[in-house]
């Protein structure tokens, strides 16, 4: 790999042994997959954390050993500089606030903690959350930036027009340190233009309809990059965070383009940039059917748990769900748990919205959510989410049965402890 | 049958480029299904955990892993350098789809890696097969199970 001169002193130890054991592992994975340079970035979202029982063992030694062999793939334990690339962290797996209701051992709240204290002076911003683009981290077209988390980066690249590949937690801990990152896939222009184009026969237009669709598409199409042709009405972020969370995780899509929406295409012309077209699908009313079924793996109408939040909700989402708790109690029988940014929890708090919601009965956490954390509330069978990504995860991790439907088909069960769901 | 196609050779040879440095062989463990490291894997046995995966309840351990390359979470890499970390990690790991999730995973398994292969090794290699990986030669040898 051709190194510049600042690289190779990087690499030489020249500016400590950090980043050279970063350059190192840059180096290893940039070779692995046949990419000719490095590219700079000043935008890193990662896992810095330490908050499960695996990483404990490590811990206990020091959190310079966490990173330097979690973050960089280092035997050797080297002491960890501030960062120099702006860098964020993404969901981890406690709640700093409501660990108890999770069920977890104070031990790993005191080591996440303690790991938050060690990373947050070295610059690493802790917004604990699966959307940095909500919470300050909104990078430019154009700009190159190391993102991990499916769903921050299908938004990062299709609707924001950054750059990135999916990252990992070695190679985003090795970008804070030196500002690099392998050139190679979504960093490359003509790799960004669309493969396939899929056709809306109806209306797609609420949060569900988003999440449908982008179901659908992950599953037709995998990892190629879908052009969508039909949108009738304007989308905003709640819509694009759902459907792209929803597209990686039935897929592996990282890119899209919307003709006039996203900002790398103005017309469908522009969108395939001359690429050769690999395909064609047609988005209908039985396809939507279709993807509403899949997504429901339970046929108990009675249910337990009840899951908002993924990707983490926006404040519009927050204040949604408290307009529909108000004045109102969830069932006895049924927990009711609201994901948002802990940025975002402090506006909510001001609003009065996490009153309105807290005096219903449910709970407004931040920081993690129960795909990351594998905690549900004890005794879980049946849960109800609006996240066509939960619904995906949650019942393959977690064992449990797992409804999909619109927020008030999901506030509705939270009142009843009845799924009274319809597409 | 004519003779030509009923003498197999007992040895194959494919030839691909280099991932992740160095020599190991070992039986092979084939699955033409893409695997995930976060939610897909458990790292403390080295067994795909995935709802409705072929190899649903099989380790990897110590196996040379033929496979179509990474899918789902970004987590895939730190998942599999934990199966180095508990000694579950597979011997080698040959594969026919790059993405940065098998790329940066291969390299923290820190096992001999190699792909594009001159033919397809999900259609060569059987589970069971003797293969030999030397990533730096871009050599792959399969002995087949039948003639060993």
């Amino acid at each position: 790999m051709n190194l510049t001169d600042h690289e190779k002193a990087m690499y030489d130890g020249e500016h400590g042994r950090a980043k050279a054991r970063a350059m190192d592992l840059l180096v290893r994975y940039g070779e692995a997959l046949g990419a000719e340079r490095l590219v700079e970035t000043n935008n890193v979202a990662g896992a810095f954390n330490a908050s499960t029982p695996s990483v404990q063992a490590i811990a206990e030694k020091g959190m310079e050993h966490v990173y330097s062999e979690l973050n960089l793939d280092s035997d050797e334990v080297v002491e960890v500089p501030h960062m120099v690339a702006h860098t964020c962290q993404l969901i981890t797996g406690i709640d700093n606030d409501n660990w108890e209701l999770q069920g977890v051992d104070k031990a790993l709240v005191d080591m996440q903690r303690a790991n938050e204290k060690y990373l947050g002076r070295r610059g690493v911003n802790m917004f604990a959350t699966c959307t940095p683009y909500q919470v300050g981290n909104v990078p430019v077209k154009g700009e190159h930036c190391a993102w991990m988390e499916s769903s921050a980066v299908i938004y990062c690249n299709s609707v924001l027009g950054a750059r990135t590949n999916v990252e990992g937690k070695e190679s985003t801990g090795a970008a804070a340190l030196t500002g690099r990152i392998p050139y190679w896939g979504f960093h490359i222009t003509e790799n960004r233009r669309g493969t396939h184009l899929v056709e809306l026969d109806i209306e797609v237009d609420d949060m569900m309809d988003w999440g449908l669709l982008g179901y659908y598409i992950g599953e037709v199409i995998g990892e190629e990059i879908p052009v969508l042709k039909g949108i009738g009405r304007q989308p905003d972020l709640i819509k694009l965070k759902h459907f792209g969370a929803a597209a990686a995780s039935s897929g592996g899509v990282e890119m899209y383009h919307i003709p006039g929406v996203t900002p790398e295409a103005d017309s469908i012309e522009e969108a395939f940039g001359g690429r050769k077209l690999k395909g064609t699908f047609r988005y209908g009313a039985r396809e939507r059917r279709e993807t509403y079924e899949k997504l429901q793996s339970s046929t108990e109408k009675k249910v337990d748990f009840i899951m908002l939040g993924c990707p983490h909700n926006s404040i519009d989402q927050m204040a949604l769900i408290a307009h529909m708790l108000e004045n109102r109690k969830i069932h006895s029988d049924v927990q009711l748990w609201v994901h948002t940014p802990r940025a975002i929890k402090q506006v909510a708090e001001r609003n009065g919205y996490i009153d309105v919601i807290r005096e219903a009965g449910g709970v407004v956490m931040s920081d993690t959510c129960p795909a990351i954390s594998r905690r549900l509330p004890a005794g879980t069978k049946v849960i109800a989410t609006d996240s066509a990504k939960q619904a995906h995860y949650l019942p393959a991790i977690t064992g449990v049965q797992g409804w999909f439907g619109s927020v008030s088909d999901c506030v509705d069960a939270a009142l009843t402890g009845q799924w009274n769901g319809r597409v | 049958m004519d003779i030509a196609t009923e003498a197999k050779p007992e040895i194959i040879e494919l030839k691909g480029r280099k991932v992740v440095a160095g020599r190991a062989e070992g039986e092979a463990l084939v699955t033409t299904e893409t695997i995930s490291g976060w939610g897909g894997i458990n790292e403390r046995t080295g067994t795909v955990i995935e709802r409705r995966h072929e190899m649903r309840g099989v380790s990897f351990a110590g196996k040379i892993l033929v496979f179509p390359g990474a899918k789902g979470s970004s987590g895939w890499s730190a998942y599999f350098h934990m199966t180095r970390l508990n000694g579950v990690q597979p011997a080698a790991m040959i594969f026919t789809r790059m993405t940065t999730k098998i790329a940066l995973g291969a390299v923290v398994t820190r096992v001999p890696a190699i792909t594009e292969l001159d033919q397809d090794p999900l259609s060569v290699i059987e589970t069971g097969d003797w293969i030999v990986v030397d990533a730096d030669a871009g050599t792959v040898t399969v002995t087949k199970k039948s003639l060993k």
